[in-house]
């Protein structure tokens, strides 16, 4: 087993061992049905699907992921561990990918709970399930997306509230680069920067999912997404661990 | 032979500050180096980058010819290292961490499982093994740093501060640990407790403000006719405390 898994395994269980887990999972499951009922007029719609679940999803995280990655590599900071991590016999970047790892799962494990979801639109209706398939992995995605970018940010400060802001922020723009009232603004000033703001927004990517198409060029664009900033992270680390 | 620790003209700026500055010295199998010099003299950031943990500025440092920059991993291995506060992870029960760093290390199944025990053994760990090391004593914590850089019975131990925090019994089983296992290996330990330095380290290296200022036997340095500490404060006294 390579040494990533193993600190991946650590980190996920240290996520059950603290609050952090229940917590977060708690939140997100009530924010993602709250938002699903009553804004997303789940009912309403008369349509057996799960699109208001998958258009909310996005921006929970937007919130809740940076939460998780916050205390990334600050928290081996604060209790000093950092220096036994980084003194025992692994390179650097199963360090680093280990801990993506761990909460990539946890991400996975969230997104698995809201399975009452699916079954409610089972029952009330006859979904396209591969659709909703397609969603699920778009939005594993997305987090993973969050989730290497807000890793990063965590690396770069010993800050925990400046890593959360920093990385919500640039999750933001990453969210809404592709908004209408972006590209808009863009191509009336910078055409070029429009083109580069849409084929960087995570958010139009994502739509495709939801759509229920997995497009090979999208999942490279989310591996590309995650592979860079896994990569600034290790950059960082290396340069700032022991600061 | 060569020696298991090699340590060539290291150098480590912050700005302005040189916290260490051109230290050498090699460290032999069956050696067992007292590390003394006042706080902020740069005894931690030495260890740290001897780890490989800490980039240093200029110089090299090699466990068992492993250079600690060029070949990380490889140093790593060779080394048994108890940083600074004998960091763990406080969620984690004793045998949960030594397991963890036992499988980052390589081990697996039973042989795991007797690594563990071995360790838990030498540190007497057994009575708290399921405990969250949250719970434990600050001794009991120390000691878990230490089952740690035991875990792997590596030739070379780097051990920051092991008897801090422990009660007399408790110090007088790590130096008695230390003492058994020195033959097999080459072993630096820093320490503020001078009467340590006599009582396990068959050489002493003093250091202040970043420099080498002595390096000999702890027999010879006392034998001029001064204890110690009266050799430790006109050495080191007037050394200014900034950093750790």
């Amino acid at each position: 087993m390579l040494p990533a898994l193993t600190v991946a395994r650590r980190e996920l269980s240290g996520y059950f061992a603290t609050p952090v887990a229940y917590v977060f999972i708690v939140i997100f499951l009530v924010l993602a049905g709250a938002l699903t009922f009553t804004l997303g007029n789940f009912f309403g719609r008369g349509q057996a699907d799960l699109q208001p679940f998958f258009s909310f999803v996005p921006w929970l995280f937007l919130f809740l992921v940076p939460a998780l990655t916050m205390r990334l590599w600050a928290e081996e900071r604060r209790l000093g561990t950092i220096e036994l991590l980084l003194t025992l016999p692994l390179p650097q970047w199963q360090a680093v990918v280990g801990k993506f790892l761990a909460a990539w799962a946890f991400c996975g494990i969230a997104l698995a709970l809201t399975f009452p979801l699916w079954i409610t639109v089972n029952i009330l209706g006859e979904p396209d399930n591969g659709v909703i398939l397609a969603g699920y992995v778009g939005c594993l995605m997305v987090a993973g997306a969050y989730l290497a970018l807000g890793a990063a940010v965590s690396a770069l400060t010993k800050n925990q509230v400046v890593a959360f802001v920093l990385a919500v922020a640039l999750c933001f723009v990453f969210a809404a680069a592709g908004s209408p009232v972006v590209t808009e603004f863009l191509t009336q000033r910078l055409p070029v920067l429009a083109e580069i703001a849409r084929a960087l927004s995570i958010s139009d990517r994502f739509t495709g999912f939801t759509r229920g198409v997995v497009a090979a060029r999208d999942l490279v664009f989310f591996a590309s997404f995650i592979g860079f900033f896994l990569f600034v992270n290790a950059v960082v680390l290396d340069h700032r661990k022991a600061d | 032979m060569a020696a298991l620790i090699e340590i060539e003209r290291l150098t480590k700026r912050f700005a302005e500050f040189t916290a260490v500055d051109e230290v050498s010295f090699s460290v032999a199998r069956g050696e067992v180096l007292g590390f003394l010099g006042p706080n902020g003299a740069g005894k931690s950031t030495t260890m740290r980058m001897l780890a490989g943990f800490m980039p240093p500025t200029s110089g090299t440092a090699r466990i068992c010819g492993a250079d600690v920059v060029a070949q990380p991993v490889a140093a790593k291995r060779s080394l048994g290292f108890l940083p600074e506060g004998a960091p763990t992870y406080p969620e984690m029960s004793v045998t949960g961490f030594l397991g963890f760093t036992g499988r980052i290390r390589g081990f697996r199944g039973a042989e795991l499982d007797d690594r563990v025990a071995h360790a838990m053994q030498l540190t007497q760990l057994e009575g708290v093994r399921l405990q969250p090391i949250e719970t434990l004593s600050k001794g009991f914590k120390r000691r878990v740093g230490l089952a740690q850089a035991l875990l792997h019975d590596p030739p070379v131990l780097v051990l920051d501060e092991p008897t801090d925090g422990l009660d007399p019994n408790q110090k007088h089983e790590v130096r008695a640990l230390i003492r058994r296992m020195a033959p097999e290996k080459a072993i630096v330990i820093s320490t503020h407790i001078l009467e340590e330095v006599g009582a396990v380290c068959t050489r002493a290296i003093i250091i202040a403000r970043g420099r080498v200022v002595v390096d000999a036997a702890p027999s010879v340095l006392e034998r001029q006719g001064q204890t110690l500490e009266q050799v430790f404060r006109s050495l080191t006294l007037g050394a200014p405390a900034e950093a750790a």
